[in-house]
């Protein structure tokens, strides 16, 4: 394919014709089967072609201090992070763990655990101790990279974890550190210019993202190093990274899109990118784009949706005319929030579609495609995408008719396993197509459109929630008999967590008790994971082998038939 | 400090700040933006002080702006609590 024109973006026609990932791979300067590592490609790598001196990271936190490091920084500090860890003892294919919050540490220790050939394992900081002990007890973790603000939770599960050897405190300065415990100052480490980077390939290990699913633990999807190869394309041709671009990607590194787009993408692409290290605030966030004339924003549908209901006025009072391309990522982004990005910004926010598994965008509005405002888009070159029969599980031909978004494995940054769990990622796939839990539909054109998840699964701001997790911290409290978790309708947020609860004898429903569960699930597993409403009932709707139907009580606050209830026991 | 911001201070130490996270919390320290209170936790925190001072804080108002500080938190606890009293 030519290089795209400055001004002229190419069809789609134009963009599959001819499509190879190799156009990715000549321009990475990567051969299949030669080396190939994430954390030189996205900092040595953009060294040697010259540009070691411009921004990579333009770095805020909320107080509004800022740190600018440049690709020449990144090689450094991460060869820096990298010689430390192995100083440590840790080794290839070993687990190390990123949690932290959106610190300068944080981007670039993910680039040093990839230099030394370790698996990065990052977790959104918000995590609870349950859900750090289930990730890092099923990974095996070795090591785990932390703040002193969030050490606490480390050490009350740490003696459940006989793998993790290190417990690493990026500012640690001042604290007693305990059993396990190393501090490590980065700025005050002597800098390490050379490092041996590890020699990975196309199929080595990389990336460790946590996932959740209906039933059981959360899957770890295990991504390699040639993922880049997708990453890289996907965010030149869908994210519009050019040269003197600034990039701002709203999603934390605990989360796929953090990583895939918050760091790979952009630095494989040699971008300078900007993170504000601070929770949602409209006028902050403006502010930010105006202050460091942010030109590409990758942002998610709760957070456009919470910016409409600040209005269009405040967006005016900032000058945003540096904004050029937008786009959405997490949920299905209502075409509300398309319109009113046009009128709020004079651009459209472009819906993306892709997963934790998927590692890349996999469907998508393209630049300069004409967008069908609360449509997916359509599949990226090289993605085989489908909607098949839930049955058959083959394609339907017919326009217009529901069924399970189905991709043809096999793109560079596929997932090659679940962590530990191989009937789990077998059970993903059928007839040949990776399933991956969404109902849509595909129009005329070729256009795709979100319908719902397929699962239990709850949607909530773009974060999946297991609702087995919910359910069994919820019966760590004293007074829960019985519950199920099931997704709540949302104006901001899409889904929310609400849960049915029956309580033990002795305990009587009361505002005290609802908000003592509620924060029992924040603490134990995430913000995410509390539940937004939580409602006493005297029994759950239940087979009449005793299994608990969700769908039921789900189908309810959807104001969606309840179904065959048949087979329900009865009341 | 008053008793209102007080009880607010209090409570959003015990429950959102990590054991080892030693950061003070004042009437103006930024919860929501600086990372302490997330949107998500907002809503323990508006049930909190519903129960607390018998009130019902309306969904509009439970903006991330009105619960941005111990001092904004307040305000709009007066606000409703005057707002009940008229009704």
């Amino acid at each position: 394919m030519p290089e795209l024109a400055v001004h002229r973006y190419p069809t789609y026609e134009e963009r599959l014709a001819g499509f190879d990932w190799a156009i990715a791979e000549r321009e990475l300067g990567h051969r299949r089967g030669e080396p190939l590592n994430i954390g030189w490609s996205c900092s040595d790598r953009i060294c040697e072609r010259g540009d070691g001196a411009k921004p990579a990271l333009i770095w805020e936190d909320f107080h509004g201090s800022s740190r600018t490091f440049t690709f020449d920084d990144l090689r450094v500090l991460s060869n820096t992070i990298a010689a430390s860890l192995v100083r440590l003892g840790l080794g290839p294919g070993e687990r190390i763990c990123l949690f932290m919050d959106r610190i300068p540490e944080l981007y670039l220790g993910f680039l040093g655990v990839l230099k030394m050939g370790g698996i990065v394992q990052p977790l959104f900081s918000a995590f609870g101790e349950d859900s750090l002990w289930t990730r890092l007890d099923d990974a095996g973790t070795a090591a785990i990279l932390t703040q002193r603000k969030h050490v606490g939770k480390v050490r009350r599960i740490r003696e459940r974890l006989p793998n993790l050897r290190r417990i690493v405190v990026v500012d640690a300065a001042g604290a007693a550190l305990q059993e396990r415990e190393i501090g490590f100052d980065l700025d005050r480490e002597p800098r390490v210019d050379r490092f041996e980077v590890y020699p990975g390939g196309d199929e080595t290990p990389s990336v460790l993202h946590y996932t959740s699913g209906t039933t059981g633990r959360p899957k770890g999807a295990q991504h390699v190093h040639g993922s880049v190869v997708a990453q890289y394309l996907t965010t030149k041709w869908v994210l519009d990274l050019r040269p003197d671009d600034v990039y701002w990607c709203n999603a934390d590194p605990g989360w796929v899109t953090g990583t895939s787009y918050g760091i790979i993408g952009p630095w494989s692409n040699g971008a300078t990118q900007a993170v504000l290290d601070a929770g949602f605030n409209a006028e902050r966030w403006y502010a930010f784009i105006q202050k460091h004339r942010v030109t590409v924003w990758y942002s998610a549908p709760t957070a456009i949706r919470l910016l409409m209901r600040e209005g269009t006025a405040l967006a005016r009072r900032f000058d945003l005319g540096s904004l050029r391309h937008l786009a959405s990522v997490g949920e299905p982004l209502n075409p509300e929030a398309v319109v009113w990005s046009q009128e709020a910004f004079g651009r459209m926010f472009h819906d993306t579609f892709w997963q934790t598994e998927t590692g890349c965008i996999v469907i998508t509005n393209f630049p300069g495609m004409p967008i069908k405002p609360g449509s997916m888009g359509r599949p990226f070159p090289g993605i085989a995408a489908a909607v098949v029969d839930p049955h058959s599980f083959e394609p339907i031909a017919e326009r217009g008719r529901v069924g399970l978004i189905a991709l043809k494995p096999g793109w560079p940054s596929m997932m090659r396993a679940y962590w530990n769990n191989p009937d789990g990622y077998a059970a993903k796939f059928r007839n040949g197509w990776y399933l991956c839990g969404d109902r849509a539909t595909i129009d005329a054109d070729g256009y795709f459109w979100f319908v719902g998840r397929d699962d239990d699964v709850i949607n909530t701001a773009g974060h999946l929630v297991g609702p087995f997790e919910v359910e069994s911290a919820l019966l760590e409290h004293p007074a829960v008999a019985e519950s199920a978790a099931v997704a709540k309708p949302d104006p901001v947020n899409m889904e929310v967590v609400k849960v049915f609860v029956t309580l033990k004898k002795g305990f009587a429903p009361s505002d005290e008790l609802e908000l003592d569960i509620m924060n029992v699930v924040r603490k134990r597993l995430s913000p995410l994971a509390m539940p937004q409403e939580i409602e006493f009932v005297d029994a759950l709707p239940k087979t009449r082998s005793g299994k608990i139907v969700r769908r039921v009580l789900r189908a309810r606050e959807w104001g969606e038939p309840v179904g065959d209830v048949s087979t329900l026991m009865d009341d | 400090m008053d008793d209102l911001k007080r009880v607010i201070r209090d409570y959003v130490v015990k429950e959102y700040l990590e054991e080892g996270d030693d950061r003070e919390v004042t009437e103006t320290t930024p919860l929501i933006t600086g990372g302490i209170v997330d949107s998500f936790s907002m809503v323990s925190l508006k049930r909190f002080l519903e129960r607390k001072y018998s009130i019902r804080i309306p969904d509009a108002e439970a903006t991330p702006a009105a619960f941005d500080t111990v001092q904004n938190i307040a305000e709009l606890v007066a606000r409703v609590q005057a707002g009940a009293g008229r009704a």
